[in-house]
């Protein structure tokens, strides 16, 4: 998900990489985990990442990355924080539909600290869908890692008639109703 | 037997969980044994707590004994109060040896000397701690049992652990009977508050492991992060950046358990610095700002903050000087130059 990343493309056909930039390392690993164990019909290697720039001493090990997901803690200014400052490392291809912001705590509204709006216009500012959900919840947080393998897969170009980008903008019309 | 005595035994035994009250009695020892075994624990605490007043009146109980089962009760339950240390200060460095009968003598001189109307009562414990019960009157009423002071006094140590009356005026005369009666020449609060009396004792008598600044950090030995991933196709991208938030999290906090704090304050005393052709808010008043962290376990939840990716490492050194520096509550002053955009909001 760096810039320069995109002119190394070694397409694995059956393995798609989602990358996970966000700052609550515990709430990321659990959803990984809980994509890994989604039943599908490819292989998924998951990076997790506090935030970007990925550290260059590792960039030879990286496959092509899929989907980027920016997951923001609505509890903590600090994580839209750090999202808002990696953002500017993400290769401007990816906006066209490979990256999406994922709201997490949302099942707590008294703790919040963000206003959901300063997400939704981040969203609406890199062209990419806001995914809202709470994932202490055992069932959010199966449902999120199914959209998200759905997203994945649609991202790698798997799902025949769609892409990335016709899929983006399909979301955009649902939100701009 | 005092009436007001009956009601405070009462009301003490009403206090405890039922299943302990036979434990507590038997550590007060007031009552024999033979009378423990007429009573009848599996009943309504209500009932438990009648028959515990009818043997008291037998045995014609005062008020020094009903004391005696507060400090045993307080002792157990210590965590229920909030408790602030005070550090006293010797003028010369003449060494002496400490006598507990002249203590409680000069001690309760010096209070009575004061208040006629106080009920004093001192229990020791295995630990070299003296636990001191006082019930304050006033010169013309009766002690009020219910609103009394705890101090607990380590001999060897110049540190006091106060729980404080909510009757405030009292401290002043706590205080001074404490200096007199242990031969020190000043005492002053540390800024150190807790519940947890024993964390309190870990910070100031230094028994927790923290390395402190000055200590050279280990070498970490390699996969000793804890964030290894049994399946390898999960990457973690920022490994060396997790050791090194682990190592500083290591240098700063230490590898045991921390001291239970539940709050750290900062009060900012400092002035409002503006552009002068702006015009507004150039007073001289200064910037009146609290600052207040709480959490059931603060220190950890400190530690914790780096490593769960909220905050940057390390830890702004106002947040993690509290164990080293003994205090809890700060007054952040101009000449320091320290500003709230400097913390790090958990």
């Amino acid at each position: 998900a760096v810039r320069g990343r995109c002119a190394d493309v070694r397409l694995s056909a059956l393995s798609l990489c989602p990358q996970f930039v966000g700052s609550d390392e515990e709430l990321q690993r659990r959803l990984a985990e809980t994509i890994l164990q989604e039943k599908k019909d490819f292989n998924i290697n998951i990076h997790l990442a506090t935030s970007l720039p990925l550290p260059s001493e590792r960039d030879h090990l990286r496959p092509r990355i899929d989907l980027v997901v920016f997951m923001i803690d609505i509890k903590s200014k600090y994580s839209l924080k750090n999202v808002e400052t990696s953002l500017a490392y993400v290769d401007a291809s990816y906006f066209l539909g490979k990256v999406c912001f994922l709201v997490t705590g949302v099942g707590r509204k008294n703790d919040c600290s963000i206003e959901t709006n300063a997400v939704c216009k981040l969203g609406e500012a890199y062209c990419s869908p806001v995914l809202f959900c709470e994932l202490e919840l055992e069932g959010v947080r199966v449902a999120t890692a199914q959209r998200l393998v759905r997203m994945l897969g649609i991202c790698a170009g798997h799902i025949p008639g769609v892409s990335a980008l016709s899929f983006v903008s399909l979301m955009r019309k649902s939100n701009d109703d | 037997m005092d009436e007001t005595v009956a009601e405070y035994i009462r009301r003490t035994v009403l206090k405890i969980p039922r299943d302990e009250i036979k434990m507590m009695l038997q550590k007060w020892g007031f009552l024999s044994e033979a009378q423990l075994q007429t009573l009848n624990f599996h009943q309504i605490k209500d009932n438990i707590s009648q028959e515990v007043v009818q043997l008291c009146e037998e045995n014609s109980a005062d008020i020094k004994q009903a004391a005696a089962l507060d400090i045993i009760y307080n002792h157990i339950y210590q965590n229920k109060r909030m408790w602030s240390v005070y550090q006293m200060k010797k003028s010369g460095e003449e060494l002496e040896y400490f006598d507990i009968t002249d203590f409680k003598k000069k001690f309760k001189r010096r209070l009575r000397s004061a208040l006629k109307n106080v009920t004093i009562t001192f229990k020791e414990y295995e630990d070299n701690a003296i636990w001191i019960r006082v019930a304050w009157g006033t010169p013309h009423k009766k002690p009020n049992q219910y609103k009394p002071s705890y101090v607990v006094y380590h001999s060897q140590t110049p540190y006091v652990f106060i729980s404080s009356s909510v009757l405030k005026s009292t401290l002043p005369l706590l205080c001074q009977a404490l200096i007199v009666a242990s031969n020190y020449h000043d005492i002053r609060e540390m800024e150190l508050r807790s519940h947890s009396l024993n964390s309190l004792k870990d910070i100031v008598f230094k028994r927790y492991s923290q390395n402190f600044q000055t200590d050279t950090p280990k070498p970490l030995q390699g996969g000793n992060v804890e964030t290894e991933n049994a399946d390898i196709r999960i990457v973690q991208e920022n490994k060396s950046e997790k050791e090194r938030i682990h190592r500083l999290n290591q240098e700063v906090f230490g590898s045991g358990p921390q001291p239970k704090l539940e709050f750290a304050q900062y009060r900012l005393e400092t002035m409002f610095k503006s552009d002068p052709k702006m015009d507004v808010l150039d007073k001289k008043e200064p910037f009146r700002c609290l600052v207040k962290f709480s959490s059931p376990h603060l220190l950890e939840s400190l530690k914790s903050l780096a490593p769960a990716g909220m905050a940057d490492a390390p830890l702004s050194p106002l947040l993690t000087c509290i164990p080293h520096k003994a205090r809890n509550y700060f007054k952040i002053r101009e000449k320091k130059g320290l500003y709230p955009e400097s913390f790090v909001s958990p």
